[in-house]
């Protein structure tokens, strides 16, 4: 085995990881407080993709400079914008049918998945769009044929994703807003009781869902550069398959199932055949559900009597 | 005069089709302990729930201090002062002790956060002990009592409570009789949802009695203790 492989797919896996990580956080937070699965998320990030393009567009056109700046500035405007999305969601295709058969709302969400897919395509067209590569420069290790080398903008990626999750954990984990959340996600009808507004939590969830996949959109466009309006789909599928193994309804183990998966399918790539990368990804997803459904950090549901 | 604390009246409340109560109808004045006595199923738990608008009566009012609040959305009743130490005691089961108890908080804001879980601690001093344990772990009896320090943590001025004796242990079962008594001691009106009439009347300056979800009997403690349909059915007839 060369090492200088095993590195070089570590790094990308991790690179690759934390972004199914931030995408997953969406998934499993909107499970754990209203126990559905948002089948529209993909299709956030999709947009985000856009989002960001279009913003650092016309950053570009008011003529700012420095590269630092203008991706400050694209990450804000493309998490808010994508939030409002996210917002937006919740409002129609979730609270109308809150109450109703477990069925309705899924099926709605899938009819926003189309929806967004299908305006992108229209509005944008269904070409595959870029933006310039803005973050040049590679950090190399070893010499010659044998090198590990980690982009600046793989760096970046990790830095970011875990001063998300970071955040993300303190803001669930050590603040008031985050213990009514969990509140609402073990039992919604007693933290009502309590005066904890439970509709406004629930749209909390589809926000913060909606910033994390605009977070990795924005990183994901930032390193690969093209996009097109059906992106949102594999790679939330595989975000999916990212909280499944780590445990649904767990945030730690969306991070951590992130990072499984991503470290998974790039020693895949690396090691054994590229083509296959995303059966075998589904085929990790497989293997979850039948093995171990509650995932690596999930508790089996518990009926409550 | 002045108005009740709390008012219900002509009430019907309705499960899909099937209707849990019928004009119901019932008063709690200030400083009070009443007490609702009835069989499994004859809609006592509705009619806590009726309160908190959820579900919301079809027919009748709610009133509060003079107000109607039978449309008020549920998670701003908490806001007006009423707290509910609900049925099966609703503990946050994965948050440990120390955080249900500031979840009570969130009508009044944090300020006396500090001094009201230090008087919880004194009135309950197990949970003092288990502060940083799961709140899923603890007995029966301790989620009980952490259901009532979650209540009074937002200084409510009625406290309704749902069957706090349900499925405890006699011992237990008299050491909350006797902090519900100095509850309403310390100034707190209390609405008391029992199977157990025995303690609840004993408790009680008045009670109700309801079978399939209407009153059909009203009076005070004592009253309704001596009353032989009472004793009949609820006390064992002995």
């Amino acid at each position: 085995m060369d090492w200088h492989i095993l590195g070089q797919q570590i790094i990308n896996g991790l690179t690759l990881g934390s972004i199914y990580g931030l995408i997953a956080i969406g998934y499993t937070m909107v499970y754990g407080i209203i126990g559905m699965i948002n089948f529209a998320h993909g299709d956030v990030y999709m947009v985000s993709a856009y989002l960001m393009a279009i913003t650092l567009a016309v950053i570009h056109f008011f003529g700012i400079d420095s590269v630092f700046f203008a991706l400050l500035l694209t990450l804000a405007v493309t998490m808010a914008l994508t939030g409002l999305y996210g917002w937006s969601i919740e409002r129609v295709a979730y609270r109308p049918l809150r109450g109703s058969t477990r069925l309705a709302p899924l099926i709605s969400a899938i009819g926003i998945s189309l929806l967004l897919q299908n305006y992108v395509q229209i509005s944008q067209g269904a070409r595959v769009q870029g933006i310039p590569t803005l973050i040049e420069g590679t950090i190399r290790f070893g010499s010659g044929e044998d090198f590990v080398q980690i982009k600046y903008v793989q760096v970046l990626i990790l830095v970011a994703s875990l001063a998300c999750m970071a955040g993300l954990s303190w803001l669930i984990g050590g603040t008031n807003l985050g213990r009514q959340c969990r509140a609402v996600q073990q039992d919604r009808k007693m933290a009502a009781i309590l005066g904890v507004n439970t509709d406004r939590i629930i749209s909390l969830v589809f926000v913060i869902g909606a910033v994390m996949a605009a977070v990795a959109g924005v990183l994901v466009t930032l390193n690969y550069g093209s996009f097109d309006f059906y992106v949102g789909f594999v790679t939330g599928i595989k975000a999916f398959t990212a909280a499944v193994l780590g445990g649904i309804g767990s945030l730690p183990g969306a991070m951590l199932g992130g990072l499984i998966l991503g470290l998974l399918e790039s020693l895949f790539s690396g090691f054994v055949n590229t083509d296959y990368k995303d059966v075998f990804s589904f085929a990790v997803l497989v293997g979850v559900l039948i093995f171990k459904p509650s995932g690596l950090l999930g508790r089996p549901e518990v009926e409550k009597v | 005069m002045t108005a009740p604390l709390l008012e219900v009246r002509g009430v019907d409340t309705y499960y899909g089709p099937v209707q849990a109560l019928r004009q119901v109808s019932l008063h709690v004045d200030r400083g009070e302990i009443v007490t609702l006595i009835g069989a499994n199923g004859a809609g006592k738990t509705t009619l806590l729930m009726t309160v908190f608008g959820s579900p919301r009566a079809t027919v009748g009012e709610v009133y509060y201090r003079g107000e109607d609040i039978t449309r008020v959305p549920t998670h701003q009743i908490a806001t007006r002062g009423i707290a509910q130490v609900p049925e099966g005691r609703h503990i946050f089961p994965a948050m440990t002790v120390e955080e249900n108890i500031v979840m009570g908080t969130i009508p009044i804001g944090q300020a006396h956060l500090d001094a009201d879980r230090q008087a919880m601690f004194e009135l309950f001093p197990r949970l003092k002990e288990r502060r940083n344990q799961r709140a899923g772990t603890l007995s029966g009896g301790e989620q009980q009592m952490l259901a009532i320090a979650r209540a009074l943590m937002g200084r409510p001025e009625l406290i309704l409570l749902d069957e706090p004796s349900l499925g405890l242990a006699p011992l237990i079962v008299k050491r909350i009789f006797e902090v519900l008594k100095e509850v309403a001691q310390s100034g707190k009106t209390i609405f008391l949802v029992e199977q157990n009439a025995n303690h609840a009347l004993r408790l009680a300056d008045r009670g109700y009695v309801m079978v399939n979800g209407e009153i059909r009997l009203e009076g005070s403690g004592a009253e309704l203790l001596s009353n032989p349909e009472v004793r009949e059915a609820y006390l064992g007839g002995h």
